[in-house]
């Protein structure tokens, strides 16, 4: 770690819209539909000479039980027209949108992010995410289900056949007969001012990992502890030797939560008020009846866990992932609740936490550099939990000093979203 | 004080993909107050443009009253992604947003995408037709006032605001409910083409169902007419067919690269009429055309108090005159003392051939309560 210069931290905005962290019962908490808690949001990042901002995706409203999940913050717009909105209220931040490879078709996408990249300067970004099922497919013209190594098989010729049209707009024609599609078309528009617009995975099992060192410029992971980071990033870049890469050309960062206090006692209570404002009552009741499979309507909250054994692959939550497996998941919260002696929602409180940097400012830099610098990441995407003020202090108080120890940018040395993730640009085949 | 013009304009300007260029018409159509703009796209590869949409939402935060038209296709996208994407330039220019309805009829196109061949212009629209059925329960699928960020029960919204729309046609079905909010107009305003062709007995099938669809669905007609007689009649058919909420715009090229070419288009703006309730300017050189009509055409206008100084509402439906709808299943449950036996189990898709349909409100779907 002292025999090299000092590694460029990556930072990235998640907009804190639809999700189960996003605390909308907050009097700060506010629309997360309205243009202007994106613009907000976006205008924040870039005052903090963040890399990128970043929407996540989902095709269909959750169900529990047969119903409409109705505890989260649910209602978002379609990510990529924001983006383009955006485009036209910041002037370098990179703009990422989560879109599907199982629901839309290569050409398309390829001319709407080509679009996106013209209309930012070369600040498009597109997070290639697989997951789908004949739930959200009920959508979709395509309807159906695509197992999962059939999706990362659709999704890894998608990209490859995305980027064909990127390397012959200007009037080239592709002609691409693969396994998965059969097509031939030309781009009605010049090659993106990036060449790729950035493409990131968001994806963690093992052909998730072999797309992502094979296609990816950054990965969106969820290992945000140190260790568990080290590991993935380790596994990650070992990859990339058989694809010909380097491994500084695939950016790994993490999505981290941080609460900052004025000292680590204040920063310590507030989290916990966080945890407590994310677990209602009823959203304790959820997380129950989402590992038991049964329900659990009448269960008062505030006592014990649920006596009765849980019902694995019951269907119960639909367009969520699980949790594991059920009867696993049930004896070890057991076990934490009777040797920790607490209710059911202190003990969801407890297992589902997710708070990663909880500190003063100074301790939160210190401990974002120092994962950094020990290569559990390549950088972090901030997921707030409010809308949409949830990075100004971040930025007002934890970014400076990154900078002071220059670990971060003060300001943006490139146009380009590849520019600021030291990508470069790709080539011309 | 005499009938006002509603005015609009094309910025198609092939050749052109960056965004200063269309910011710089769109500032001209704000100038001259227009009720919208369009823009028009598909997928073939020429000529040489930008996803209309997406340049649109790019001029949303840079504009305050324009509307923005951009066209969008249903042969091969998605109805559910058209849906959320209207929806969303609705939502980030604070309801100024259209959408112009369009197929793509070339074998280059559905090549491109590689999932279907090419189909007659009557299946076309028939799909399109689809489309905007989709889009428009999608819309609606969320009550306005679904979310209801109710502490004490720990519930976001109220999912009985919240509807599967259950669309099942011959080209797709969707389930529902839209994952984005009901957009701020209610529903976009939808703008179809239509040519008075189109609507002779004589038509061609393609041109036929471009009709009923029209009829069906647009708040808005754009009409291409070769003089003001054949405007009228074909004016009055689709008032006929539509009902009298329908905005009729005559389709005109102009050219405006002198003064008399300007004048000449004052005095035919002027007089107005043949049963339309405004223009649709398609200039030949947008930014010099549209810069005449800022600075000499709509003052000319104003003097003769015949168009507007300002923006009357923030929303493209107060430019236009159009109510804001409301959601049609908000009007199911104000009904719903209605006997179960009365609501059709499925809303049907029929496009009724004829009448003046367009008023009545559409079939409440069945709810499903599961
Ligand atoms: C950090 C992270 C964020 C993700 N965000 C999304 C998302 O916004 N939308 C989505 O549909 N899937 C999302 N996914 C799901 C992945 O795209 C992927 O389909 C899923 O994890 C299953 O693939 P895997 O088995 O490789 O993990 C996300 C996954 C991770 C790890």
């Amino acid at each position: 770690m002292t025999d090299r210069p000092l590694k460029q931290i990556h930072l990235a905005a998640h907009f804190p819209g639809v999700n189960n962290t996003t605390v909308w019962t907050d009097p700060a908490s506010g629309s997360q539909i309205d243009f202007a808690s994106f613009r907000h949001l976006a205008e924040t990042a870039e005052r903090g000479r963040f890399d990128f901002f970043f929407l996540a995706e989902g095709l269909r409203l959750r169900e529990v039980k047969g119903r409409i999940h109705d505890l989260d913050v649910v209602g978002r717009p379609e990510s990529i027209t924001v983006l383009n909105a955006l485009a036209a209220v910041t002037t370098r931040l990179g703009l990422a949108a989560t879109v599907n490879a199982t629901f839309n078709e290569p050409y398309e996408l390829a001319r709407r992010f080509a679009s996106l990249d013209h209309l930012s300067d070369g600040r498009a970004a597109w997070n290639v995410v697989t997951s789908s099922d004949a739930f959200t497919g009920e959508n979709f013209r395509r309807g159906g289900y695509l197992d999962r190594a059939d999706r990362y098989t659709r999704a890894a010729e998608f990209v490859q056949l995305v980027r064909e049209f990127w390397d012959a707009a200007d009037g080239g024609t592709v002609r691409h007969r693969g396994p998965q599609f059969d097509v031939e078309g030309t781009l009605s528009l010049p090659r993106p001012p990036q060449g790729h617009p950035v493409v990131i995975q968001a994806g963690d099992s093992d052909e998730g990992r072999e797309f992502a060192a094979a296609t990816a410029d950054v990965i969106f992971s969820r290992h945000h502890t140190l260790t568990a980071g080290q590991a993935f990033h380790a596994d990650v870049k070992r990859r990339l030797a058989a694809y010909g890469r380097k491994p500084d050309e695939l950016k790994i960062m993490p999505g981290v939560t941080y609460v900052l206090g004025d000292t680590q006692e204040e920063a310590v209570e507030r989290a916990a008020e966080i945890r407590r404002a994310q677990v209602s009552p009823a959203t304790t009741i959820g997380y129950l009846e989402q590992v038991w499979g049964v329900d659990l309507s009448g269960h008062d909250p505030d006592g014990p866990l649920p006596t009765v054994d849980p019902v694995p692959d019951s269907g119960i939550v639909k367009g969520r992932t699980t949790l594991g497996d059920p009867l696993e998941i049930a004896a070890k919260w057991r076990a934490v609740a009777e040797e920790k002696k607490l209710t059911s929602r202190e003990l969801v409180i407890e297992v589902t936490g997710r708070q990663s940097f909880i500190g003063t400012p100074e301790a939160v830099a210190d401990r974002i550099d120092t994962y950094v610098q020990s290569d559990a990441a390549d950088g972090f995407i901030l997921v707030p939990h409010l809308t949409p003020g949830g990075l100004d202090d971040f930025v007002d108080r934890v970014v400076p000093l990154l900078q002071e120890r220059g670990v971060f940018r003060t300001e943006y040395t490139g146009t380009t979203l590849r520019d600021h993730l030291g990508l470069p640009v790709p080539g011309r085949p | 004080m005499p009938r006002q013009l509603h005015l609009s304009a094309a910025v198609d300007s092939p050749g052109h993909v960056d965004a200063g260029h269309f910011t710089a018409l769109a500032r001209l159509a704000e100038r001259a107050t227009l009720d919208f703009v369009t823009l028009d796209d598909s997928y073939a590869p020429e000529p040489r443009r930008l996803d209309a949409l997406a340049t649109f939402s790019r001029l949303a935060p840079v504009t305050r009253g324009l509307g923005l038209v951009p066209t969008v296709t249903t042969t091969h996208t998605e109805p559910f992604h058209t849906s959320i994407s209207v929806n969303t330039l609705d939502w980030v220019s604070g309801g100024r947003a259209g959408w112009l309805v369009g197929v793509s009829d070339t074998e280059a196109e559905a090549k491109a995408f590689g999932r279907k061949g090419t189909a007659p212009a009557d299946e076309l629209w028939a799909e399109a037709a689809d489309a905007a059925e989709v889009a428009a329960r999608l819309w609606d699928s969320w009550e306005d006032d679904a979310e209801i960020r109710d502490t004490a029960t720990g519930r976001f919204i109220d999912r009985d605001k919240l509807h599967y729309i259950d669309f099942e046609g011959t080209h797709f079905s969707v389930r529902g409910p839209s994952i984005t909010p009901r957009p701020p107009q209610g529903r976009p305003v939808v703008v179809v083409a239509v040519a008075a062709a189109d609507l002779a007995p004589d038509a061609a099938a393609g041109g036929r169902a471009r009709v009923t669809t029209a009829a069906r669905y647009a708040d808005v007609v754009l009409l291409d007419a070769p003089d003001r007689a054949t405007r009228l009649t074909a004016a009055t058919e689709l008032r006929l067919r539509a009902g009298e909420s329908l905005r009729i715009l005559a389709r005109i090229p102009v050219a405006l690269a002198d003064e008399a070419a300007t004048a000449a288009l004052i005095g035919e703006l002027a007089e107005g009429g043949g049963g339309v309730d405004g223009f649709h300017l398609v200039p030949a050189d947008p930014a010099r055309d549209l810069a005449a009509v800022a600075d000499r055409v709509v003052p000319a206008l104003r003097d003769l108090g015949l168009f507007r100084t300002s923006y009357g509402g923030p929303t493209l439906r107060d430019h236009l005159g159009l109510a804001r709808p409301a959601s049609r299943y908000a009007l199911a449950a104000t009904l719903s003392s209605t006997p179960a036996a009365q609501v059709p189990a499925q809303a049907p898709v029929q496009i009724p051939a004829a009448g003046n349909d367009a008023a009545a409100p559409a079939a409440a779907p069945a709810e499903v309560t599961r």
